[in-house]
């Protein structure tokens, strides 16, 4: 590793105030502590110092999206290959993606994990470049602007958006997307840290709403021609009362659970989620009372939807546990609500913030027509009321402690 | 029972005065700076669309409305044209009897409401949530829960705007977003946010 410090350090004069390239500094400085620990200490008088900063923090993040990123890639390809290989009119979007693979030598084989893997990659690496290099561009020209650091809470963002999405959505939608995320969501309040909705979502919201047909449906969620499939929320949206579950025919819980459904890239494996949440959650980077508090509210809303019962709305008879394991539910709760930017700060606001996050999301499920998923709305929602939780927190707590004075 | 509920949630989420209909919008962005204002104005707002709106629905159905001058052998009578002066007219009183009751018993928040007080009058969501009742054509009790729900609504919204504008404080907005800029940003991701409820 030394010959790349000394390269480092090499470049470090050109980059500094008065150098060649004093202008692009935040690219400089983004490379160098991404790759090492930077080297300042604090100067002025005594600062609390945590061992982890930042960067730390977002890599850990990243880490704990793997088995995420891992399903998706398999999942996306096995749904695509089972697709194609069920029926003689269902083929392959003719595109340079078919090119490649069939150049590989592989076959539409639902079976065979490695095709399924490479299938999967074709569609969300993609994605992945492109998000990473139109935000990137946006995020490196705000901060050569603005003369702040590139932050790696933009590598986190990165991640998630193509996670967020359906495998069949044009690549330009992602760029445009994302750049409305990284500067409208966060850039122009001036960067990680002082948003209030999370940049991610809200990329993934704007698409949304601007392009719903290449969003939402029953063509998008696989990457198959003429295949069409609903997600288990929107066929049970869609079904007959009277058939109830019975309606989602081509998903076992099982399998809701692994995460072998449709959906969003990234969002179908309830697994996947939760071995992620154990990372967070060991490391201290999620926060676990969200998490729970998000399952709580879910759970409870549910549960009582599903007692209640209807004789109209088939929504009202998905119980609880299904609840759970379809939809991007667990991807939400353990990636998006967690982030400790847009999310509420307080011990007790976190946990209101979590039970209203699952509320809303079964709310938005079962009572809202419009829309068969609910967790991008609901925490969007529970973003915009979370500083309002915490001042209603804190100033109880201001309320408490003066009484206790007096007394 | 459930037309009631139906109509009191509409109003809050769906129909939301500041988010989805953009309606009083200068006083929406002026007085968020600060939770506990807003929250008070929003309390106010709450109190003068609950009184107005069940108010200018009466006026509406027994005076204004076409066939409403029945009564004085005046069948053919259509008075609607009226109607924008009539209730403007009861929200300026409603709102005058409020600034005085507000002036006698809670100076603080009255100090704090300021200029804003005399100007709920001419907020656009209270007159809109008059307008819109007419338009929907609701019965006096409908209209009372309309009026609730509407205030609740713009009430909730002022209360999230302001909370987020505490805590953007320590943003650093450019320079050219400062202020009202970065402001109509937040309500238009917050209405984003909002559209959760679109369509139920």
């Amino acid at each position: 590793m030394k010959p790349l410090r000394k390269m480092l350090d090499r470049m470090h004069p050109s980059f500094s105030k008065g150098g060649k390239l004093e202008k692009l500094y935040p690219l400089y400085e983004a490379a160098d502590t991404f790759l090492y620990t930077p080297g300042e200490v604090t100067k002025g008088p005594s600062h609390v110092r945590d061992a982890i900063d930042l960067k730390r923090m977002m890599s850990i993040v990243v880490a704990a999206l793997v088995p995420c990123i891992f399903m998706a890639l398999y999942n996306t390809g096995y749904q695509a290959n089972a697709a194609i290989a069920s029926s003689e009119s269902i083929t392959a979007f003719s595109s340079w993606r078919a090119a490649i693979y069939t150049g590989l030598g592989f076959g539409y084989d639902p079976g065979n994990l490695l095709a399924c893997i490479v299938h999967g990659a074709l569609y969300f690496i993609p994605a992945y470049i492109v998000t990473m290099t139109a935000g990137g561009i946006a995020e490196v020209i705000f901060s050569i602007v603005r003369k702040h650091e590139v932050n790696e809470g933009f590598l986190v963002t990165g991640m998630l958006i193509p996670l967020t999405l359906p495998p069949t959505i044009p690549l330009w939608q992602v760029a445009v997307g994302t750049i409305f995320g990284v500067v409208i969501g966060k850039e122009v309040f001036g960067g990680t840290g002082k948003n209030f909705l999370n940049p991610a979502l809200t990329a993934r919201a704007f698409l949304y709403f601007a392009y719903p047909a290449q969003i939402s449906g029953n063509f998008v969620w696989t990457a198959a021609d003429g295949f069409s499939g609903a997600t288990p929320l929107g066929a049970l949206a869609a079904a007959n009362v009277s058939e109830g579950m019975a309606s989602i025919t081509d998903v076992t819980w099982l399998q809701a659970f692994l995460g072998q459904m449709q959906g969003s890239m990234g969002e179908t494996s309830t697994l996947a989620c939760l071995l992620g949440a154990g990372v967070l959650i060991a490391t201290g980077v999620g926060s676990w009372q969200i998490m729970t508090a998000c399952v709580l509210g879910a759970v409870g809303t549910s549960g009582l939807f599903y007692l209640i019962g209807s004789g109209s709305n088939p929504m009202f008879l998905m119980p609880p546990t299904w609840h759970l394991v379809v939809g991007g539910f667990a991807f939400g709760a353990v990636f998006m609500a967690t982030d400790p930017v847009s999310a509420a700060n307080t011990a007790v606001g976190k946990w209101i913030y979590g039970v209203l996050i699952g509320f809303m999301t079964i709310l938005i499920r079962a009572v809202n027509p419009a829309y068969p998923e609910g967790i991008m709305l609901a925490i969007l929602f529970a973003n915009v009321m979370a500083p309002l939780i915490d001042y209603y927190v804190v100033q109880a707590n201001v309320k408490r402690r003066l009484a206790r004075n007096v007394a | 029972m459930e037309q009631y509920l139906s109509i009191f949630l509409k109003s809050i989420f769906v129909e939301n005065l500041a988010l989805a209909f953009f309606l009083g919008m200068c006083t929406f962005l002026a007085v968020s700076k600060k939770v506990k204002t807003s929250v008070g104005l929003g309390v106010a707002v709450i109190v003068i669309m609950t009184i107005t709106i069940p108010a200018n629905n009466l006026i509406y159905q027994h005076l204004l409305k076409k066939g409403a001058l029945a009564f004085l052998g005046l069948p053919n009578v259509d008075l609607t044209f009226l109607g924008l002066i009539s209730y403007i007219g009861v929200i300026a009183a409603m709102v005058q009897i409020l600034e005085m009751t507000l002036d006698r018993y809670f100076p603080p928040l009255y100090n704090a409401l300021g200029i804003f007080l005399p100007l709920i009058t001419v907020n656009c969501a209270i007159l809109g949530g008059s307008l819109l009742m007419v338009e929907r054509d609701y019965n006096f009790s409908e209209s009372v829960v309309y009026g609730f729900g509407c205030g609740v609504g713009w009430a909730l919204a002022i209360a999230a705007l302001a909370g987020i504008r505490e805590k953007m404080k320590y943003s650093d907005v450019p320079d050219g977003l400062k202020g009202l800029g970065i402001t109509f940003i937040t309500v238009g991701l917050m209405a984003l946010a909002f559209m959760s409820f679109g369509g139920i």
